[in-house]
């Protein structure tokens, strides 16, 4: 076994000394989902992007056009609002979590 | 003289076949660190007793040119032979012919060692190393694939099935070795993806090396679908080897009985586990003072390395070892250790190798991560290989056997035959700090000094409960044991064991939780 320095973890109020899993260490905090907020569900292109900031919309309505796999993906706004900022343009290329656009 | 030409002209031909693509290809595929097909079957099998089939198997594709190739063997070696005394039957997939591709032919060799093998109920051991599928022979060379497939399936759990990444294995190909019971990787050379760099560059943007995707390193300590490592094909082939003589033919036979050893004298089980619960130590070092010889041929090393699982003997008798690993994690169930742990117990019970079992966590990891990840359906898999498994079980709870651990871990409740405790074990729903401060919170907070209440509390609820005493006042524990007599307990119990029998109702199969 590799030399690892041992660490502590925490598991119903005990502390135990020990070795933490590479897992562990770069496990993602969570984040509670922000309805604004159009995000790349899968990575892919983006071949439209159907609104500019300022403009008005509602539950439902397209926002992004996201081609992943083939498909062309409709990224539609989770509420009613004003998009406040657009990140994208036709064209690019985005990682999967990225936030595309947003809405207040 | 007729004769004599006769035999002169088979043996050209098969000195033809013996060369495979030929020298310029064996060379390119000797710069890789590779060795060829036919060696590589000579190299795991007995000296001298491998015994070739279908050398002079061709294809008869017919479209895009392939009626002008010719391809030896159709790219890929099967044959019978022995590893250590034990018949196996084995296929080598030949990378200088075609790049080891896989057509129609290449495949009913394949296949035609692999019926061989399910009906004389020996191992197969297949070595992969190809470029996929032929692409020539269009829809034929998928259902190649399919046939392979599901012989693998149906041969799983009746004849043991080893498989050897040797090359490049990529695609649908993977899934043979994916339904094989162990899979063998060798560094820098074995490579496994179902979509390799290339694609996803073009339709995802990732950029990766095919050494990150799928490496023999990945796949070991990330991905855990290998479960030996090697760096080189000689240490690969020798863990091979290993493994065959520890494992019975087949789900009727059981292993090979080797000679009884003493554990070596250098191993005092007293001195390996501390006292405090809190503090980690090396499981394995426990599994080593009680195996014949210290010998411990562990099973995915590098992956969640929180639970430890592999093979070693007692008394000559195979046994598998599945532990509790405090050193990483504090050694908790969480989904990965799971899931090694599960697959392990049932490839134990299906080839009636009993299973010992060494307990000491502190639980479930908890965590948003793994909530969402599924540890519930994979916590479960543990519960469900151990209720379902009839092989001897015996359990050793060397410290904490807490709340679903404890239950999950080997206990009597799922039917373990022998149930152990070290003086040092807690057996108790949770660790005495997390109990006293849900039992006494009121006392606690209420106190004119909460710290010094709660120190007093968590004092009293260790005194009373994280000992081995009150399971086994309920016979939960069969026997409170001191370290030094675990070795002796094992033996016996397994002794005992030995012609055990249950009756389970009759079902077609059961619906664990994959």
């Amino acid at each position: 076994m590799e030399k690892r320095e041992t660490e502590k973890l925490i598991i119903d109020h005990t502390s135990y000394t020990t070795r933490l899993s590479p897992r562990f260490v770069s496990r993602k905090p969570y984040e509670p989902p922000v309805p604004g907020r159009i995000q790349s569900f899968i990575p892919g292109t983006v071949t439209e992007v159907l609104v500019k900031p300022g403009d008005t919309v509602k539950e439902g309505d397209d926002i992004v056009i996201l081609e992943a796999m083939k498909m062309k993906n409709r990224l539609k706004s989770h509420m009613d609002g004003k998009v406040v900022a657009v990140n994208v343009s036709p064209g690019d290329r985005v990682a999967k979590g990225v936030i595309l656009a947003e809405i207040s | 003289m007729a004769l004599e030409k006769k035999i002169r002209e088979l043996k050209e031909k098969r000195e033809k076949m013996l060369l495979g693509g030929g020298e310029e290809a064996i060379v390119k595929q000797k710069a890789m660190g590779k060795n060829t097909a036919r060696e590589r079957i000579i190299a795991i099998l007995d000296p001298g007793t491998f015994h070739e089939y279908d050398m002079f198997v061709e294809h008869d594709a017919r479209d895009f040119g392939m009626d002008k190739k010719n391809l030896p063997s159709d790219g890929v070696v099967i044959g019978t032979g022995t590893v250590h005394g034990n018949p196996v039957a084995i296929f080598a997939q030949d990378f200088t012919v075609a790049g080891g591709s896989l057509g129609l032919m290449h495949s009913r060799k394949i296949t035609k060692i692999m019926d061989h093998a399910l009906k004389m109920r020996i191992p197969l051991i297949g070595i992969n190393d190809s470029g996929g599928a032929r692409i020539q022979e269009g829809v034929n060379s998928l259902a190649g694939y399919g046939e392979i497939f599901f012989r693998n399936t149906i041969s799983s759990g009746v004849i043991p099935q080893i498989s050897v990444i040797l090359g490049p294995c990529a695609g649908g190909a993977v899934y043979s070795p994916a339904l094989t019971d162990f899979v063998f990787v060798v560094d820098n050379i074995s490579k496994m993806f179902i979509t390799g760099p290339e694609v996803i560059k073009t339709v995802l943007g990732e950029e990766i090396s095919m050494e990150a995707l799928g490496g023999a390193r990945v796949h070991c300590e990330t991905s855990g679908n290998a479960h030996f490592f090697a760096t080189s094909e000689e240490e690969c082939f020798s863990q091979i080897k290993r493994l065959i003589s520890l494992i019975p033919r087949n789900n009727e036979m059981k292993a090979a009985i080797a000679e009884a050893l003493p554990p070596e004298a250098g191993y005092d089980i007293e001195k390996i586990v501390p006292g405090d619960p809190t503090l980690p130590y090396d499981v394995r070092e426990v599994i080593r003072a009680v195996a014949d010889g210290s010998e411990f041929f562990e099973i995915q090393e590098m992956y969640a390395r929180n639970m430890v699982i592999g093979f070693g003997r007692m008394g000559g008798r195979t046994v598998g070892f599945v532990a509790n690993q405090p050193m990483e994690m504090a050694g908790v169930l969480d989904v990965d250790s799971s899931d090694k742990a599960a697959r392990f117990i049932r490839y134990c019970d299906a080839f009636s190798i009993p299973l010992i079992t060494f307990v000491d966590l502190p639980g479930y990891l908890p965590g948003v991560d793994q909530e969402h990840a599924g540890v519930i359906r994979h916590g479960a898999k543990v519960l469900y290989a151990y209720s379902e498994a009839t092989v001897p079980k015996l359990t050793v709870i060397l410290r904490k056997a807490y709340g679903g651990g404890y239950i999950a871990m080997s206990s009597r409740h799922l039917r373990a035959d022998f149930v152990l405790a070290w003086p040092t074990a807690e057996i108790a729903v949770m660790g005495p700090e997390g109990a006293a401060n849900i039992i006494f919170r009121k006392e606690i907070t209420s106190a004119s000094n909460p710290d010094e209440m709660r120190r007093q509390k968590v004092d009293e609820y260790r005194e009373k409960f994280a000992n081995p005493y009150v399971a086994a006042s309920r016979g939960y524990v069969d026997a409170v044991i001191e370290p030094s007599e675990t070795r002796r307990m094992l033996l016996h119990g397994l002794e005992v064991s030995e012609s055990k029998e249950v009756q389970m109702p009759w079902k077609k199969h059961g619906i664990p939780p994959f």
